[in-house]
């Protein structure tokens, strides 16, 4: 099932993708930001599918870890590597338009700080994957699940400080324009989101299978 | 429930009857902790003068530190006896291990503070001791939320490899909360004027971080300690 629909969901966000500049190049320049704004396109849509793919894992992980369902930890593996991957992108392009908005590079403001809590608990993640030797996928699992407990406490401690950052108030104020450029820019990233964690998934379950197909042989 | 606490503080007793007799853990870490106000008072001492405002960031920087080493060493100290082993073979229930070895972590950790704090007060010149009731609240709130997510992460651990630098690397973004809520509450009291209203909102959001996490980590020490 997943495979029949792997190739019509490339094509679809190959086309969202190359249709995307286009969109964003006609929408109308934001009145005291100009030029730079433009990276809101690619940024919000990076950080929508960080956090869908850190609630994946948190979720996938859970399941792991209480049911014992192995393809809650192929999910959750994969997921925390599209999280950290999506996350870097929003890091990058977050500054660029900082230094141009605020004047800044980086603000301790509580969504930055936020996020970039989330982000380091995905990495702090995948080293414990990488080097923490066999066994090391219900630690992670447990990782995963203390991460997503803790966003909301580092959001709150966070949020008394002043906050610079546009809330999410500001995507029904778009002019159609630019509305229509960040939804299209959003969808795309979600197929692509969808795309790589397809086939991650199925990456991880081919070793779990030649695995198997070893241990078999051995026997 | 009576058992539960019986097993717990049978535990606890047992870690500090060792430590009682080998002091290992309890000199240790607190002659690190004090070398590391002493490195901070180096780096934030200029002219003679405490940098302000200061003191607490270098307090919760010092007991997270000597938190991570002294919560890495009981853990080596159990894997190297196998310790762990048999007590997850005894017919007691998991999560109350947990809380033993927990209570166990808090009597060091508290005993480490006992000297760490008035040594930041003298160094820094720090009013630490004004609001002694709330210090101490938000000492103990803060300790314990540090160490109920780092009981469950060095115990997770003991089976994994390189664990002295994956403790660290797991537990201070998780503690990230603890660290922000310790520091601003702190922070709040050592104003000239302090500001009370501040401090008891930030003991607040520990008190809950600290009823979240210990939940949290009795729910998910069984299933991560089975192998």
């Amino acid at each position: 099932m997943t495979q029949r629909l792997f190739l019509p969901l490339v094509v679809a966000a190959t086309v969202v993708f190359a249709v995307a500049p286009l969109l964003i190049a006609w929408a109308p320049y934001e009145s005291t930001m100009g030029l730079v704004q433009k990276i809101f396109y690619f940024h919000m849509p990076s950080w929508a599918a960080m956090f869908v793919s850190a609630l994946v894992c948190g979720v996938a992980s859970a399941f792991f870890l209480f049911k014992g369902h192995a393809t809650g930890d192929r999910i959750a593996a994969a997921a925390a590597e599209l999280a950290v991957v999506f996350g870097l992108i929003g890091l990058v392009t977050g500054p660029l338009w900082a230094r141009k908005a605020w004047g800044v590079w980086w603000q301790w403001d509580a969504r930055l700080t936020m996020a970039l809590v989330l982000w380091m608990i995905f990495i702090s993640y995948l080293l414990l994957r990488e080097y923490g030797g066999p066994g090391s996928e219900k630690l992670a699992a447990g990782v995963a699940l203390f991460g997503m407990a803790n966003v909301p406490f580092v959001y709150w401690s966070v949020n008394v400080w002043r906050t610079v950052h546009p809330t999410t108030n500001v995507v029904p104020t778009l002019v159609p324009g630019m509305r229509i450029a960040l939804w299209w820019s959003l969808a795309g990233f979600l197929l692509l989101y969808t795309t790589t964690m397809m086939a991650r998934v199925r990456l991880e379950s081919q070793r779990a299978s030649l695995d198997r197909l070893y241990r078999d042989l051995d026997d | 429930m009576k058992r539960f606490l019986r097993v717990a503080l049978l535990i606890m007793r047992k870690d500090l009857t060792v430590e009682a007799r080998s002091r290992e853990l309890l000199l240790t870490t607190l002659f690190f902790a004090v070398s590391a106000v002493l490195v901070f008072a180096f780096g934030f001492v200029r002219d003679g003068r405490p940098v302000e405002n200061a003191a607490a960031g270098i307090l919760w920087i010092a007991i997270a530190f000597a938190g991570t080493l002294a919560l890495g060493r009981t853990f080596e100290r159990e894997r190297y006896h196998d310790v762990l082993h048999a007590l997850l073979l005894a017919p007691v229930d998991r999560p109350a291990i947990y809380v033993g070895k927990l209570l166990g972590i808090l009597v060091l950790l508290g005993t480490v503070e006992i000297v760490v704090v008035p040594l930041v007060a003298l160094l820094f010149q720090a009013p630490l001791l004004r609001q002694p009731l709330l210090i101490v609240t938000l000492l103990a709130f803060g300790t314990v939320g540090f160490a109920a997510v780092g009981t469950l992460f060095a115990a997770m651990l003991i089976r994994a490899r390189s664990r002295d630098v994956l403790l660290p690397v797991l537990l201070y973004p998780l503690t990230i909360p603890v660290i922000i809520a310790g520091v601003r509450g702190t922070a709040a009291l050592l104003q000239p004027e302090a500001d009370i209203a501040m401090a008891r909102a930030w003991i607040g959001m520990l008190g809950f971080f600290d009823v979240v996490f210990i939940t949290l980590s009795l729910w998910t020490f069984e299933p991560v300690m089975t192998e």
